[in-house]
């Protein structure tokens, strides 16, 4: 009861990535709040599941397995999972802000008549003074997230509806091991008792999911390019200076649209958020929508030629100079001086 | 076949690229009034995949649904220059502060009041919240199936509809009974420009608030064109519990708002010299950034 629980999504098999990193954020506020971390898994069976999940620090583990529930589907997933927060009450309910995430938690928060922030970069634990009420409220769930184009960071709550629910990006929180030898308790739900024909009506007739996607998330070193890049052609040279620094490559907007690079590597508000060692931005102006992406890179090397560019600001290093000469230079550099 | 009834579910955005100082509120909510607004970009191509049903199965009808102040009426005669058949304006101040929840509360009892329908179509989101929220819980509330993210309607007809959606990572096609609420991915094809003739048509199609301001003769006029009213509905038109209304009706609150301000760090401006670029490396180097 009261508890903290994590959707956790199925990609080939296995348990999402989105979804570890949520269960490793709903064990830190479990320990927080001193109540339990749960999560539920609804799918087809998956042999051995719980011992992927245990050592994130879940206490109880629902598995909700029938041939029927994979691939994802809005209405029987729905019907899951809203029929389980009424029986438990926990107290927050966390998905990823992914397709199946922001299409599932709508369709459960309105049913549940409950609160829903979408697409958090952060969450928190702290108190709430209703003013007007004259009312205080302790440990709220404080869901943080950019809005109105990422031209503001805003703190949500919702202070009189339970869950408190809340849907976090990819690859902005942490995933950590809690304890390899974690034991937690499975709970089996009779899927029978969960869904009914009704959920059934909508039919997947084709499905194709990319396998191995490009993922520049995990990537230690970003070398992203701009629409100051030029063409696709010269985009060779951000591959090739990844490669000696051992990174990967990553692009705003403007060069994803202009078809130097695939949507995947878009960094920015409407693309992944980054936070690598170091972020070398070529020939990127630095547009608020850029910045909400990268800005918490622990170091951030500009390449520009233009001294006034925004991304300047905010870079450790700024070069001014063309992007063509300069990543040329880089590369000879790093050869000659790296051991 | 005989046409389809389709209602598209649009909002009037501000325009969120160009944010000044003024544009928020002391409570944390958006001054809406301080940006220019435009049609959200999701919502215009929600339109063009109705119109295109509609240019294949005549007798079709499109209206646009739409909750917002006064202005956002503009977004109704923007749809009706495309090739929309009408358009509704919810509007009340106590929707005022209304969150997802409770718009689409509101939308639902619109909706209802606007049965029989086949589909609802609708933006993925908004670029001013981007929670792609409402049209989910609108179609939970509505009790009927949802189909998210897009792209494309393959085909049609009187008892199911064939969608292409986009997912973060590859395509899938379902079919789902009507009716059907459909939310329209950005990789959707754009809208049309407006029609010369549509817009000679429509261009003083306005509201009841609208009029306010008009001559004896200019609404004369406009009484004899029945198409050019925009109806306008409040919460006693929609029959709505204001409890789920408003600020009382939306379970979340902004707490904080904080401006995105960029500190400017310490940043060291280097040339594009030799000298500049050697030195930098090899502090990187030295302080183990890169290896
Ligand atoms: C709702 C919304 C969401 C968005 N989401 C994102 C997002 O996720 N990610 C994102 O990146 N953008 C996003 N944008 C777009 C964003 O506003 C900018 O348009 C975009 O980031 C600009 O990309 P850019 O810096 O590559 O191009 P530009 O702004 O055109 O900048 C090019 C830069 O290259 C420099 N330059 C040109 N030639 C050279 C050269 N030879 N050598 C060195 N420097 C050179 C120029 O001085 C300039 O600073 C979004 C916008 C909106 C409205």
């Amino acid at each position: 009861m009261n508890n903290i629980i994590v959707y956790c999504e199925i990609e080939e098999g296995g348990i999402a990535d989105v979804s570890l990193e949520l269960l490793t954020k709903g064990r830190k506020l479990a320990d927080r709040l001193n109540c339990e971390l749960e999560a539920v898994v609804v799918s087809n069976e998956i042999k051995g599941i719980e011992k992927v999940v245990f050592p994130y620090g879940v206490d109880t583990l629902y598995l909700a397995f029938d041939e029927k529930l994979y691939p994802y589907q809005t209405l029987p997933h729905a019907s899951v999972l809203t029929k389980l927060f009424e029986e438990q009450k926990p107290q927050i309910a966390l998905l990823g802000a992914t397709s199946i995430g922001r299409d599932l938690a709508p369709r459960i928060a309105s049913a549940l008549k409950c609160g829903l922030t979408a697409d958090c970069t952060s969450l928190e634990i702290g108190d709430h003074r209703d003013k007007k009420q004259k009312k205080d409220y302790h440990d709220l769930l404080y869901q943080i997230r950019p809005a109105f184009g990422g031209n503001i960071i805003a703190t949500i709550i919702n202070p009189d509806t339970r869950p408190q629910m809340a849907t976090v990006r990819e690859g902005v929180m942490k995933k950590e091991i809690f304890d390899p030898k974690y034991k937690g308790k499975v709970k089996k739900l009779k899927t029978s008792e969960y869904v009914s024909k009704e959920d059934f009506v909508v039919k997947i007739l084709e499905r194709h999911i990319e396998k191995k996607k490009i993922d520049i998330k995990s990537a230690q070193i970003i070398v992203s390019g701009g629409y100051g890049m030029g063409s696709k052609e010269n985009f060779e040279m951000l591959f090739e200076l990844a490669d000696v620094l051992g990174g990967d490559v990553g692009g705003s907007r403007a060069a994803v649209d202009a078809g130097f690079i695939p949507h995947e590597r878009q960094v920015g508000q409407t693309g992944v958020t980054v936070r690598p060692h170091l972020y070398i931005a070529c020939g990127i102006s630095g547009a608020v929508q850029h910045r909400a992406g990268m800005e918490e890179s622990a170091m951030i090397i500009s390449i520009n030629k233009d001294p006034n560019a925004p991304i300047n600001s905010i870079a450790d290093y700024a070069i001014i100079g063309d992007v063509g000469e300069v990543i040329p230079k880089l590369i000879k550099f790093y050869k000659k001086n790296a051991k | 076949m005989k046409g389809f009834k389709i209602i598209v579910l649009a909002k009037q955005v501000p325009d969120t690229r160009n944010v000044g100082k003024d544009a928020m509120k002391a409570n944390g909510t958006v001054n809406r009034a301080a940006l220019p607004a435009v049609f959200n970009p999701e919502d215009l191509k929600a339109l063009e995949q109705a119109l295109r049903i509609k240019d294949q199965y005549p007798g079709t009808t499109i209206t646009l649904l739409t909750m917002g102040p006064g202005r956002a009426a503009e977004i109704i005669r923007e749809g009706l220059y495309r090739g929309a058949d009408g358009g509704i304006l919810i509007t009340d101040r106590k929707f005022a502060g209304s969150d997802t929840l409770a718009t689409s509360y509101a939308i639902s009892l619109a909706i209802k009041k606007m049965a029989p329908y086949d589909m609802i179509l609708a933006g993925r989101q908004a670029i001013d919240g981007d929670t792609a929220q409402v049209g989910p819980q609108a179609a939970e509330k509505l009790g009927i199936p949802q189909v998210t993210y897009c792209e494309e309607i393959v085909s049609i007809n009187h008892k199911k509809v064939t969608v292409k959606r986009r997912l973060e990572r590859g395509v899938e096609t379902m079919e789902a009974p009507l009716p059907v609420l459909i939310t329209v991915h950005g990789s959707a094809p754009e809208c049309r420009s407006r029609n010369a003739k549509l817009l000679m048509k429509y261009k003083h199609a306005q509201t009841i608030t609208e009029m306010q301001e008009a001559t004896d003769d200019y609404i004369e006029l406009h009484d004899s064109r029945p198409y050019l009213d925009i109806p306008e509905w409040t919460v006693a038109d929609l029959n709505a519990d204001e409890k789920w209304l408003g600020l009382s009706g939306s379970p979340t609150k902004v707490k904080k708002v904080t401006n995105v301000v960029f500190k400017a760090k310490e940043s060291k401006v280097l040339t594009d010299s030799d000298e500049d670029i050697e030195r930098l490396i090899i502090e990187l180097l030295e302080n183990h950034t890169i290896g």
